[in-house]
C-alpha cells in the first residue's frame, strides 16, 4: 500500500487534467457535445487569433447560461470583420453591428427592447476590441455603466487597433511597438504614463460584476462568464487576447502567450462586485516580465545587443505593483523560477 | 387682427402671460397664437412675449413689431430697451407700476403717443397681497382686459385657473380679477392694509 | 377638438399615442420639451411598455435606438443642430440599416458661431443620409405628421425626420387637436419588422459590403427612398379619412394657377408668405407660393407641375451652402431643368432673424423687377459687412470675428446709464 504509485498534479488547483477526469457539472463548455459554437468556423481570423478564441469560450458559455436565448451587438473591429464576410456569417445567433463607437449604447437599447416587450428570458450581450471600448466606445460605455442597463459587455483586448493595421490604443501597453508607436527615436514604442485601466474604472462605476480573464484559462472564464450572466445589470468582462500579427509572435504561442502575461503579473485576473475586489487567480509560479515579453516582435526593441534595462524595469514594476495590489503571489510558497513554463 | 407685445425680465412669468392671453381667447371663442422671443434660460435678462388674437387661423409668423397693446411688466426696462418701437398710434399701454409717468421720467417719452390708452396699475402689489408673491403677469392680464376690452373677465379668470392648478390659480385669478377692477374703475388702487387703516 | 397648447407639448403627445416602445433622449435646445414631457408620460404609466433612456450623447440616444429598433421596437427621439450632427455617424447606420426610427428635428442653426434659433442648416446637413425628411408649417401639421412617420416608417423599413421649426413651432401656442388613441391605434398597427433580432430565428445584422455588390445595395436604399414619393399620398388619403383633417402632403400650392411668380420655401415661413401673397393679390399682382412639405425624397414631378407655367420661382430659404448658395434652390432648378422659368435664391432667416412679411413685400417687388442680386440675401446689414471686411484688411490678427460683428450691430449691452 506504501509502494502505490504517486501521481503528481503539478498544476494543483486547476482542472487541466482533463475534463474526462472531471464530473458532468464541472466540464467545460468547450468540451460539451451541446455547446453552440456560436462562432462557428469559416471564419477569416489570421492563424493563432486569441480574439476568435476568447470570443467562441466567451459566447458559448453565455449561450448555455442563457439557455441559448442571447442576442449579440458587436463594435466595429476584428472580430466583426473577420466573422461576417458579406455574404458569409459565422454567427449562429442574433447579431448586430452597427458602429465602432456605439456598441454599449446599442445594446442597451436591445435590453429596453426586450424589456419593453416582457421578454426578459433573452440576454443580450455586447461585445468591442480595446480600441471600440476604451476609446471611441469610452462615452457610450460609461453612459450604459451608469444607468445600469442590462448588458453584459465583453472587451477582447489585443491592445491596440488591429483591424485597421496595428495602431496604437488606450490599451496598448508601455514599450510596445505600433505604427503609430514606433520604436524609434529617444522612446522608442508607446510612452509610457499613458493608458487606462478599464476594469477599474467600471469598478468605480458600482457595476453588480467586473472581471479580467485570459484565453490561457478557459475554465476561469467560461466561470466568469456563467457568473456574470446570472446577475441582472450592467457587467463587464475584459479579456486579454494575444494577436500573432500585431504583436508579432509565432502563431503556435497564442496560449502560450497570454498564459506568460497573467504569470508574469501583467495581467492580472480578478473579480469586483460593486467596486470592491472579491477573487483573484493566484500566480502559480511566477516569471519575470522578460519570459512574455521576448516572445512577441513588438518589445524586440527592448532585447538584442543593448537591452534597455530602464524600459524592462519599468514593465516589471508595473508587474510588481499588480501582485502588490491585487496579492496575486502567496508569499509562503511562491518559486519565483527563471525557466519558463 | 389683435397683436399684444408684453416686455419684462426672465423669471417674470413674461411667456405664461401671452399663454394666458391665449387661453383666454380661445375661450372666447377666438383663435389665438402666442410665442416668445428667445435667449438661453437666465433669470433677469430683458425678455419679451407676443399674442395674437383673431376671428380665424392666424397665419403670420413673426414678432409683433408694431401691437395694439403693450404690457410692462418690469418698469426697470424703460430705459434700457425700446419698449414703445412700433406701438400704433391709438394704441393700449399697460405699465406695472406704483409710481406715476413722472416719477417713472417717462412723460416725455410718452407724449409720443398722444393717441394711447396708457394706464400704470400696480400689479406686483395687488398680485402679492392676493398670492402672496409679487409675480405681477396674471394679474397684468385682468388689467389688460378691462384696458382693452379685447378678452372679457371672466375668459381670463377661467385662463389663469387652467394653466395653474389649485390655490394657485384661485389666487392669480383673483389678483387678475382686482387688477381688472383697479384699471376698469379708473381710481387708484389702494392695498388692503391701506383700506383697513381707513386713511383714504 | 383643438385645445390651445405649446407646440412641443402637442408632439408629445401624438408621440406618445403612436405606442413607442423605446424613447432615447439626449437635451438639447429647443427640442428638449418634447422628450421632457415623454419622460413626465413614461413615469406616470401613460405609455404603456415603453423604456425611457436618458442617453449619455447624441451618438449614445441613436445608437440606443438602432439596437432597440433591430430588436423590433417601435423607436423615437428627438434633436436640433450640434445634437444631430453628433449623431452623424449613427443617422447614415440608421438609414443603411433600413431601420424605421422617427426622429423629431427642433430646426436649429449650427455653429461655429453657436446659435439656439432656428434655421434649417440642421437638416441640410442630413438631407442625403436616407433618411425621409417631412417639414411642418404648424403644429397642427406637426403633430399630423408623427402619426404619418411612425406608420411610413415602418412600411418602408426605414427612419423618418419630422421637421419643426425651433421656437417659432415648438414654443409657439396654438390651438391643435390632437387625435385620440383609438383612432391613432386604427392608423397605425403594432410594429412588424422586415427584419429582427430573435434568438427563435437569428440572423446576422450590420455585414461589410465591398465593392462586389455596394452599388446594388445603395441603389436599393434610394429606391425605397422613392417609394415614399407615392406612398405619402396613399397614407395621406387613408390619414384624411380616418382623421377628417388634410395630411402633409408633398407640396401645396397657393394661388399659383396663374401666378407669375411663385414663391418657394420649407416649414414656418410659409404662414407669413400666404399673407404676403393675399396683399399683393389685392393690388393685383399675380403672385402666388408653393410650400414644400417632403423635402426628401424630392418631389420633383410636383414641383416641376407647379411651377413650370411661372416666369420666376423664388426660393426662400433658412440655409446657406458657404461658397455656393442655396441648397433648396438647387433641387428647385434641378426639377426645373430645360424650361426657361428662372430660379431665384433668397437667403432669410438664418440663426433666427425673423423673414416678416414687410421684407417679403419688398423682395418680391424687386424679383419681379428684376432688381434683385443671385443669390440675395434678405435684410443683411451691408454696413457692418463692408466695416469687418475693412477691419480684416487693416490687420493681420483682426481677432474673433463674430465677436467684432457683434459689438458693431451693438448686440454687445455693456453699457451702463
Amino acid at each position: 500500500m506504501d509502494d502505490r504509485q504517486r501521481i503528481k498534479f503539478y498544476q494543483t488547483g486547476t482542472f487541466t487534467v482533463g475534463n474526462r477526469l472531471l464530473g458532468e457539472e464541472d466540464r467545460t463548455v468547450q468540451s460539451r457535445m451541446e455547446r453552440t459554437n456560436s462562432l462557428n468556423s469559416g471564419h477569416r481570423a489570421c492563424q493563432g487569433c486569441g480574439e476568435a478564441l476568447g470570443a467562441r469560450y466567451a459566447v458559448d458559455a453565455a449561450m448555455r447560461a442563457a439557455q441559448n436565448r442571447l442576442i449579440a451587438v458587436n463594435a466595429t473591429g476584428c472580430l466583426e470583420v473577420f466573422s461576417t464576410p458579406y455574404p458569409e456569417s459565422s454567427w449562429r445567433i442574433p447579431w448586430l453591428h452597427s458602429l465602432f463607437g456605439n456598441a454599449p449604447a446599442v445594446a442597451a437599447g436591445v435590453a429596453a427592447a426586450l424589456r419593453a416587450k416582457g421578454r426578459t428570458d433573452v440576454k443580450v450581450i455586447a461585445q468591442g476590441g480595446d480600441g471600440g471600448t476604451v476609446d471611441i466606445g469610452f462615452g457610450c460605455l460609461s453612459g450604459m455603466f451608469e444607468r445600469n442597463d442590462d448588458v453584459l459587455y465583453i472587451c477582447y483586448d489585443n491592445e491596440a487597433y488591429m483591424n485597421t493595421g496595428v495602431q496604437r490604443s488606450g490599451s496598448t501597453p508601455p514599450s510596445a511597438r505600433t505604427m503609430t508607436t514606433p520604436a524609434v527615436g529617444e522612446h522608442p514604442g508607446n510612452l509610457s504614463g499613458t493608458g487606462k485601466d478599464v476594469p477599474r474604472i467600471a469598478m468605480a462605476h458600482g457595476l453588480a460584476y467586473v472581471a479580467t480573464a485570459s484565453v490561457a484559462d478557459l475554465r476561469d472564464l467560461e466561470a466568469k462568464v456563467t457568473k456574470a450572466m446570472g446577475i441582472s445589470g450592467s457587467r463587464y468582462i475584459h479579456i486579454h487576447v494575444p494577436c500573432p500579427l500585431g504583436w508579432a509572435h509565432d502563431p503556435a504561442l497564442t496560449i502560450r502567450v497570454a498564459r506568460l502575461a497573467v504569470e508574469s503579473g501583467l495581467f492580472p485576473l480578478f473579480e469586483a462586485e460593486g467596486g470592491k475586489i472579491t477573487g483573484r487567480t493566484m500566480i502559480r509560479r511566477k516569471v519575470p516580465v522578460e519570459r512574455y515579453l521576448e516572445l512577441q516582435g513588438r518589445f524586440k526593441h527592448l532585447f538584442g545587443e543593448r537591452p534597455d534595462r530602464a524600459a524592462l524595469a519599468a514593465i516589471q514594476s508595473i508587474a510588481d505593483a499588480h501582485i502588490a495590489e491585487y496579492g496575486l503571489v502567496d508569499k509562503g510558497t511562491s518559486r519565483g523560477d527563471s525557466s519558463g513554463t | 387682427m389683435f397683436q399684444i407685445r408684453i416686455h419684462g425680465r426672465g423669471g417674470q412669468g413674461v411667456v405664461t402671460a401671452a399663454e394666458i392671453l391665449a387661453v383666454a381667447a380661445f375661450i372666447d371663442g377666438k383663435y389665438a397664437q402666442a410665442f416668445p422671443s428667445f435667449g438661453s434660460e437666465r433669470m433677469g435678462a430683458p425678455v419679451m412675449s407676443f399674442c395674437r388674437i383673431d376671428d380665424k387661423f392666424i397665419r403670420l409668423r413673426e414678432p409683433v413689431m408694431d401691437p395694439d397693446a403693450l404690457i410692462i411688466q418690469d418698469p426697470t426696462l424703460l430705459h434700457q430697451v425700446d419698449l414703445f418701437s412700433g406701438v400704433r398710434p391709438s394704441g393700449y399701454i399697460l405699465i406695472n407700476s406704483s409710481r406715476s409717468l413722472e416719477d417713472l421720467g417717462i412723460a416725455e417719452l410718452i407724449s409720443r403717443f398722444p393717441n394711447a390708452r396708457l394706464r400704470t396699475v400696480p400689479a406686483s402689489e395687488i398680485a402679492l397681497e392676493n398670492t402672496g408673491r409679487s409675480l405681477p403677469n396674471a394679474a397684468l392680464i385682468g388689467g389688460l382686459a378691462a384696458l382693452t376690452g379685447i378678452l372679457g373677465s371672466s375668459a381670463v379668470t377661467e385662463a389663469i385657473r387652467k394653466k395653474f392648478p389649485g390655490k394657485v390659480g384661485e389666487a392669480n385669478a383673483a389678483a387678475a380679477e382686482a387688477t381688472y377692477q383697479a384699471v376698469a374703475s379708473g381710481r387708484a388702487w389702494v392695498s388692503k392694509e391701506t383700506r383697513h387703516a381707513g386713511t383714504y | 377638438m383643438p385645445e390651445p397648447i405649446e407646440g412641443s407639448q402637442a408632439v408629445a403627445a401624438a408621440v406618445a399615442r403612436c405606442r413607442p416602445e423605446v424613447i432615447s433622449c439626449y437635451p438639447i435646445t429647443p427640442q428638449t420639451h418634447i422628450v421632457e414631457n415623454l419622460s413626465s408620460r413614461v413615469r406616470k404609466g401613460e405609455i404603456g411598455n415603453c423604456q425611457f433612456i436618458n442617453a449619455e450623447s447624441e451618438f449614445g440616444a441613436l445608437s440606443i435606438l438602432i439596437g432597440a429598433s433591430a430588436a423590433g421596437a417601435r423607436s423615437y427621439t428627438a434633436t436640433s443642430s450640434q445634437g444631430l450632427l453628433f449623431m452623424a455617424e449613427a443617422i447614415y447606420n440608421a438609414a443603411g440599416l433600413g431601420l424605421p426610427i422617427v426622429m423629431t428635428i427642433g430646426n436649429r442653426a449650427i455653429g461655429a458661431p453657436i446659435n439656439i434659433w432656428n434655421d434649417h442648416s440642421d437638416s441640410m446637413s442630413m438631407r442625403d443620409a436616407g433618411w425621409i425628411q417631412i417639414f411642418a408649417e404648424t403644429n397642427q401639421e406637426a403633430v399630423d405628421l408623427h402619426i404619418q412617420a411612425f406608420r411610413l416608417a415602418e412600411e418602408l423599413s426605414g427612419p423618418v425626420m419630422v421637421c419643426m421649426d425651433g421656437f417659432i413651432l415648438t414654443h409657439a401656442y396654438e390651438p391643435v387637436e390632437i387625435p385620440a388613441q383609438d383612432q391613432v391605434d386604427a392608423f397605425l398597427p403594432p410594429y412588424d419588422p422586415v427584419q429582427v433580432l430573435d434568438p427563435a430565428d437569428p440572423v446576422t445584422i450590420g455585414a461589410m459590403v465591398g465593392p462586389e455588390a455596394f452599388s446594388e445595395v445603395r441603389y436599393l436604399a434610394h429606391h425605397k427612398q422613392l417609394r415614399a414619393l407615392e406612398r405619402i399620398p396613399e397614407l395621406g388619403g387613408e390619414f384624411r379619412e380616418r382623421f377628417g383633417r388634410a395630411p402633409v402632403g408633398l407640396t401645396e400650392a397657393y394661388r399659383t394657377e396663374d401666378a407669375d411668380t411663385i414663391v418657394v420655401a420649407l416649414g414656418s415661413v410659409n404662414g407669413t408668405i400666404r399673407e404676403a401673397v393675399d396683399e399683393l393679390r389685392e393690388g393685383g399682382i399675380k403672385v402666388g407660393s408653393l410650400k414644400i412639405g417632403l423635402y426628401r425624397p424630392f418631389p420633383t414631378a410636383q414641383v416641376r407641375a407647379v411651377l413650370h407655367p411661372a416666369k420666376r420661382a423664388i426660393v426662400v430659404e433658412k440655409d446657406l451652402a458657404l461658397g455656393k448658395g442655396g441648397i433648396v434652390s438647387g433641387d428647385v432648378k434641378m426639377a426645373l431643368r430645360g424650361l426657361p422659368t428662372i430660379v431665384q435664391t433668397v437667403i432669410a432667416g438664418l440663426g433666427g432673424r425673423s423673414i416678416t412679411k414687410a421684407s417679403l413685400l419688398r423682395m418680391i417687388g424687386e424679383a419681379r423687377a428684376g432688381k434683385l442680386d443671385e443669390p440675395h440675401f434678405l435684410d443683411l446689414n451691408w454696413t457692418v459687412i463692408h466695416q469687418e471686411l475693412e477691419r480684416q484688411r487693416r490687420q493681420r490678427r483682426s481677432g474673433p470675428m463674430a465677436e467684432h460683428v457683434l459689438r458693431a450691430v451693438n448686440a454687445v449691452s455693456s453699457k451702463i446709464t
